[in-house]
């Protein structure tokens, strides 16, 4: 039998190193000087409080919705997915050709167009390790952490080389159309007639897109026959042989969807933030994505949580920056120490709360 | 002041505050940070001069990432500082989006030089015109003919100083050779003093004994293993001479830490408008002191001034990679 | 004089997390003699010796050898006390010769010739005095699996062990091997050393044991002199109820064929061919047994025709061909709707996902079957758990939870999940690898009246055991294979264990007769 009751697992265990890592940090930010209880208000503040605050953290949650969705989607195949990186950067490129070339009338349209673009060539990005993978045997850690490298290289290739306009310093493509420009929350927010809500912040209707692919990845994992042969073949590859899953087949296919969730970041960052392509527009998120699956043991709900805490991180590590002498290392350190507590070292919180548990139940025979 | 004490004391009086004095100014770095010994460091030496002169204070900011760039415009802007400088070309677009919505702040942007609004100042740079100048530099202290050229991240304007570089080269030894390299395609470049110094000795075993390094942070390594390898090196943005004294022929000096000082002198009254700052009014220049005195004799000090004249006066003009991509010296 | 135990446990007791692997476990083993450790699956035997062996501490009880009390931190200590241990996976260098192996953690100083020489010459004595006798500059693959063992034992003597502790010694060797064995370890008795005998086979037992200790679920139930009792009262002893040691079964009314293999060949990934020219043909109302050593070919003969390993030759299943060229890929869920039910010899690693919950192992293979699929995109996971729950009902899987994940069950009560979901798919064609391997013996009972009726509704039923007495009491007919080839054929009815023995061998035909 398990040992602990479920919520303790999914609830209590996550808490408790979250709590550890803000103790940690807090005693790093008296080392240098500066308050921890300031600092925490002014994160809040900046981002809970004010609606712009709101509008910073879902558009950073929008894109580690994308990322720990795909990194969860592989991980239940048993593969590790850390090419996230590149595959949002080549998804990018897909958002942008989408966005450039062809005339879309209105955005509800584009919008569509630049999804398949980014989940296409995302797809292909991650299919290449993938298939390097079944077929060949070659680590996808390995695979997939080099193809982030070329899809740098690609990418400055398209940029410096290809999309740039003209005259321009900026290694970036043109501006896309007005047509393909999404609607902001600031825009939706004064349909209402709250015109000051969500001033001027990046979020924009992408997120209801990564809401939707927390469904659909759940509706994939938990009950399609597919999602359970993903599933299969990550818990054991001799049993997936036995019952007639074919490993090279699921390899490639979950390495797909994970690879086209992370290009879908694109459709957030590119065309809804800065409505263009710009070199690193990925900002690591590919990576976050790592964290925010371990944390959110690699289900969508737990995703979704997991992101949400990492958007107000970023947001919040921001307002640090702008308001305090904190400096972006130590903030850095501060985000890395959650990933570090939330995710792998989860184990030394669990392992103490399992012996407690045990304890109680032999105190009750 | 023990760790408790300090928790206290902290606590109590929050030390903290979203608001900002009336008019204070700010510096938004750009991601590289402002440590990098290079381009936002020279920045950040200038707006430190402005408070230790006037004793005044200003906010700052290094970026994260990308999407913090109109944030941090729009939090200053919100707050009052007046006026918000910005280090670096990738700010042109957010600028171009958040300067409208602020009329009354000031902002000025270097290395941007296209923005026409009312409340900006775009300042430019011609670092083609004193790459120029090392170029020549370069040329005459060469004993092999051969020179060579790091670049940090490979975009037009880092390909702007080696076209400048190997203008400068050519005009002295037109049978010189140039070798270019770039560290890197992604913003790491601007910081990987490791391969900085790989790419230099690549660049010695083809032959290069003076190596100039436009590479930001990157360029402490390139400098580095030229000065431990016996070669000659030239430092860029600011004066770097003083890093490896005698062993660096001179510095390609950008004066951003002029432009910056300035903005924040000139305060709410700065002057809008973009302005090119080239040898003719003393943003770029090459750096001679008391450390690279001895490697630059008379001779090559009057036909490099010589030049600086020229084209300070308009008489001869340095092709400019930008202008349209492409450079009659070299080819990257 | 009374002499000393040459070990002696009083009331060791040790628990993973709830669960009590040992509980107040005294044993005293009088130098000189062979002591038998008997018990199903879990019951904690393995976990016992660990603990003589210093893998696990003990949470409470004391050990004494040769009449001193000591303790047991780690297997150096246990080696110091005189303590030797025979692993049931042997803990050998595959690549490094029989020497270096011996000497491999026992060397002395820092170069390492003296000490293999020192061991050549010791190793000569060993074997003259225990009738030991293996080439010492052999490479361990090279050798067979009753050379590596005695290999295993020797390097225990090195180590100067008094105390032999074996781990069900003889599941990897042919009957002729495991009388070897038994020799040696008789020979070892004469000369003094003390021997304790881990197994599960009653057989074993009654053979070769002056004393034998019966654990049942961490529990000592019984310690007794073997000439006192007898295998039945053994198994009651084990299982804590009356066993049938028998199958009762009707003869056989074979009718048409519904299996026919011809010409089967496999050359697995490393170049070994490890099918040669398989024959054979399995008919509707009859169990086909394959006896064998492990590792002779059945395992591939199960995984070509599961449909997920790659070979040449012909299989049709009910007349028709089945096209092997797409096996490479992984072909079970065909197979499965053409017929083919597969139990496979590792329920743990193929038969089952133990991470799984029992209701989705239970279709596990079936899962694209129509009656599984609510509409076309999603499996129907609520009449999944339903069905799930009867079926481990009628199968008397304790407990009936569909929610609980596969390694929660018994070794027992998961091979019954497997069994239902193979069976109640009512096949033509049955194949299944070693039923009853880990299983205790009240659920051994049972699998094999389940595998004894599916044959009287008139299906094909192919059999691969390692275990001998559940061969000849099963099958209708039996084959031998060794070396990946078929030795020949047997009525169970006019054989016995020692011709088959050969043929296990691989003696041939002719050789035997």
């Amino acid at each position: 039998m398990d040992i602990m009751p479920r919520w303790v697992d999914i609830i209590i265990v996550p808490l408790l190193s979250l709590f550890l890592a803000a103790f940690l940090s807090a005693l790093l930010i008296i080392a240098i000087g500066e308050s921890p209880i300031a600092a925490l208000n002014l994160m809040i503040e900046g981002t809970l409080l004010r609606s712009a605050g709101w509008g910073y953290m879902l558009y950073y949650t929008t894109n580690f919705i994308f990322t720990g969705l795909a990194v969860s989607v592989a991980f239940h195949a048993a593969l590790f997915n850390i090419g996230g990186e590149g595959q949002a950067m080549i998804g990018g490129l897909g958002v942008a050709l989408v966005c450039l070339f062809i005339p879309w009338p209105h955005w509800t349209l584009a919008i569509v167009g630049a999804s398949i673009g980014a989940a296409l060539f995302g797809m292909i990005w991650a299919g290449l390790p993938a298939y390097l993978q079944a077929k060949r045997g070659s680590h996808i850690v390995i695979t997939t952490i080099m193809f982030n490298f070329i899809a740098a290289g690609v990418l400055n290739f398209f940029l410096v080389d290809v999309l740039k306009p003209k005259g321009s310093m900026d290694p970036a493509s043109a501006n896309f159309p007005s047509t393909t420009h999404l609607p902001t929350f600031q825009d939706l927010a004064s349909l209402f007639g709250f015109e000051k809500a969500f001033r001027s912040a990046p979020a924009n209707v992408s997120f209801f897109i990564a809401l939707l692919a927390c469904i659909a990845v759940w509706y994939l994992i938990w009950r399609s026959p597919l999602g359970y042969e993903i599933r299969a073949l990550g818990k054991s590859g001799p049993a997936a042989r036995y019952a007639g899953v074919r490993p090279v087949k699921i390899i490639m296919i979950a390495m797909m969807i994970s690879g086209a969730l992370c290009g879908m970041m694109a459709i957030n960052t590119t065309q809804g933030e800065s409505e263009r392509l710009i070199l690193n527009f990925t900002e690591g998120a590919g990576f976050i994505g790592i964290a925010v699956a371990l944390m959110g043991r690699s289900h969508p709900l737990g995703v979704l949580l997991a992101a949400l805490l990492f958007g107000f991180l970023y947001q919040g590590g921001a307002e640090l920056a702008l308001w305090t002498k904190i400096p972006r290392e130590l903030i850095v350190v501060i985000q890395a120490l959650v990933i570090l507590f939330t995710g792998a070292l989860s184990l030394m919180v669990r392992a103490p709360l399992e012996r407690f548990f045990m304890s109680v139940q032999k105190a009750k025979e | 002041m023990n760790i408790v004490t300090k928790m206290l004391s902290a606590g109590v009086g929050l030390t903290m505050s979203a608001s900002i004095a009336l008019a204070e100014p700010a510096i938004i770095f750009d991601l590289g940070g402002k440590f990098d010994k290079s381009f936002n460091e020279s920045a950040f030496t200038g707006a430190q001069r402005w408070a230790d002169e006037t004793g005044g204070s200003f906010r700052e900011i290094e970026l994260q990432n990308e999407a913090q760039r109109e944030q941090a415009l729009r939090r200053f802007a919100e707050a009052g500082a007046n006026p918000i400088v910005m280090a670096g070309f990738a700010f042109a677009d957010s600028l171009g989006k958040v300067a409208p919505d602020y009329p009354d702040t000031k902002f000025a942007v270097i290395d941007v030089n296209w923005l026409s609004l009312p409340n900006v100042r775009g300042i430019g740079f011609n670092e083609h015109e004193g790459s120029y100048l090392v170029g020549m530099l370069a040329a005459q202290a060469s004993k092999t003919g051969t020179v060579g050229f790091v670049g940090g991240m490979d975009i037009p304007l880092i390909r702007r100083f080696g076209c400048g570089y190997a203008q400068g080269v050519m005009a002295v030894n037109p049978n010189a050779t140039v070798i270019a390299n770039m560290t890197g395609t992604t913003p790491a470049a601007w910081n990987d003093p490791v391969k900085g110094s790989e790419l230099t000795k690549a660049q010695i075993s083809q032959g290069a004994d003076v190596v100039y390094a436009a590479a930001g942070g990157t360029g402490v390594g390139v400098l580095q293993t030229a000065a431990d390898e016996g070669i000659l090196s030239i430092g860029v943005d600011a004066n770097q001479n003083y890093l490896h004294p005698g062993k660096v022929l001179t510095s390609m000096l950008k004066r951003v830490d002029n432009a910056v000082y300035e903005a924040f002198s000139a305060g709410e009254n700065l002057e809008t408008g973009n302005f090119q700052m080239g040898i003719a009014n003393g943003g770029v220049g090459y750096a001679l002191d008391e450390h690279n005195a001895s490697l630059v004799s008379d001779a090559m000090k009057s036909a490099v001034d010589a030049a600086s004249a020229s084209i300070a006066n308009g008489s001869m003009k340095v092709h400019n990679y930008t202008d349209d991509e492409s450079c009659p010296a070299i080819s990257f | 004089m009374t002499k000393n135990p040459a070990i002696e446990l009083r009331k060791i007791s040790k628990s993973f997390g709830p669960v009590q692997a040992n509980k107040d476990i005294t044993i005293r083993v009088m130098p000189g003699t062979i002591h038998g450790i008997i018990g199903e699956n879990g019951a904690g035997k393995s976990t016992l010796m660990s603990i003589l062996y210093g893998f696990y501490k003990a949470d409470a009880g004391e050990i004494f050898v040769d009449g001193k009390k000591i303790s047991i931190p780690d297997s150096q200590a246990a080696i110091a006390a005189g303590i030797g241990m025979v692993f049931q996976h042997f803990k050998l260098v595959e690549n490094f010769s029989v020497l270096e192996n011996i000497v491999l953690g026992a060397e002395s100083g820092a170069l390492l010739s003296p000490s293999l020489g020192k061991a050549r010459a010791e190793l000569a004595a060993l074997a003259a005095e225990y009738e030991l006798n293996v080439d010492p500059d052999a490479i361990i693959e090279d050798i067979g699996v009753g050379m590596q063992q005695r290999v295993e034992i020797l390097k225990a003597l090195y180590r100067q062990a008094n105390i032999l502790i074996l781990d069900e010694p003889t599941g990897v060797l042919t009957p002729a091997e495991a009388d070897q064995l038994f020799r040696i370890l008789k020979r070892l008795r004469e000369e003094g050393k003390t021997i304790i005998l881990i197994t599960h086979k009653l057989r074993e037992i009654m053979d070769i044991t002056d004393t034998v200790s019966v654990m049942r679920q961490g529990e000592m139930t019984a310690t007794l002199r073997t000439v006192d009792t007898t295998p039945e009262d053994l198994a009651e002893l084990m299982v804590g109820r009356k066993v049938l040691l028998r199958v009762d079964k009707a003869p056989a009314k074979p009718t048409k064929p519904v299996l026919e293999i011809q010409n089967l060949n496999m050359v697995d990934d490393f170049d070994v061919q490890r099918l040669k020219n398989i024959n054979l043909t399995v008919k509707a109302g009859e169990i086909l047994g394959i006896a064998g050593v492990a590792g002779n070919g059945q395992s591939e003969l199960l995984q070509v025709l599961g449909g997920y390993s790659a070979a040449t030759g012909i299989i049709k299943l009910n007349g028709s061909e089945i096209d092997l060229s797409t096996s490479v890929s992984g072909d079970g869920q065909a197979r499965r709707a053409l017929g083919m039910a597969h139990v496979p010899e590792d329920r743990q690693r193929e038969g089952l996902i133990m991470d799984f919950m029992a209701w989705e192992n239970a279709v596990f293979g079936y899962h694209r079957e129509k009656s599984n699929q609510a509409n076309r995109f999603f499996m129907d996971n609520n009449a999944i758990r339903r069905e799930t729950e009867e079926k481990m009902k009628r199968f008397d899987v304790r407990p009936p939870n569909p929610r609980l994940t596969a390694k929660n069950f018994s070794g027992g009560n998961q091979q019954k999940i497997v069994l239902a979901r193979e069976i109640e798919r009512n096949p033509d064609l049955l194949l299944v690898g070693q039923p009853t391997r880990g299983v205790d013996i009240g659920a051994i009972e049972f699998i094999h009246q389940q595998i004894v009726a599916l044959r009287d509704q008139g299906k094909a039923i192919l059999l691969i055991s390692v275990e001998l007495d559940e061969i000849l009491s099963l099958s209708d007919r039996v084959l031998v294979m060794f070396d990946g080839e078929i030795m020949g054929e047997r009525n169970p009815a006019n054989t016995n264990e020692k011709e088959l023995g050969l043929l296990m061998a691989g003696v041939s035909e002719k050789a035997a007769q």
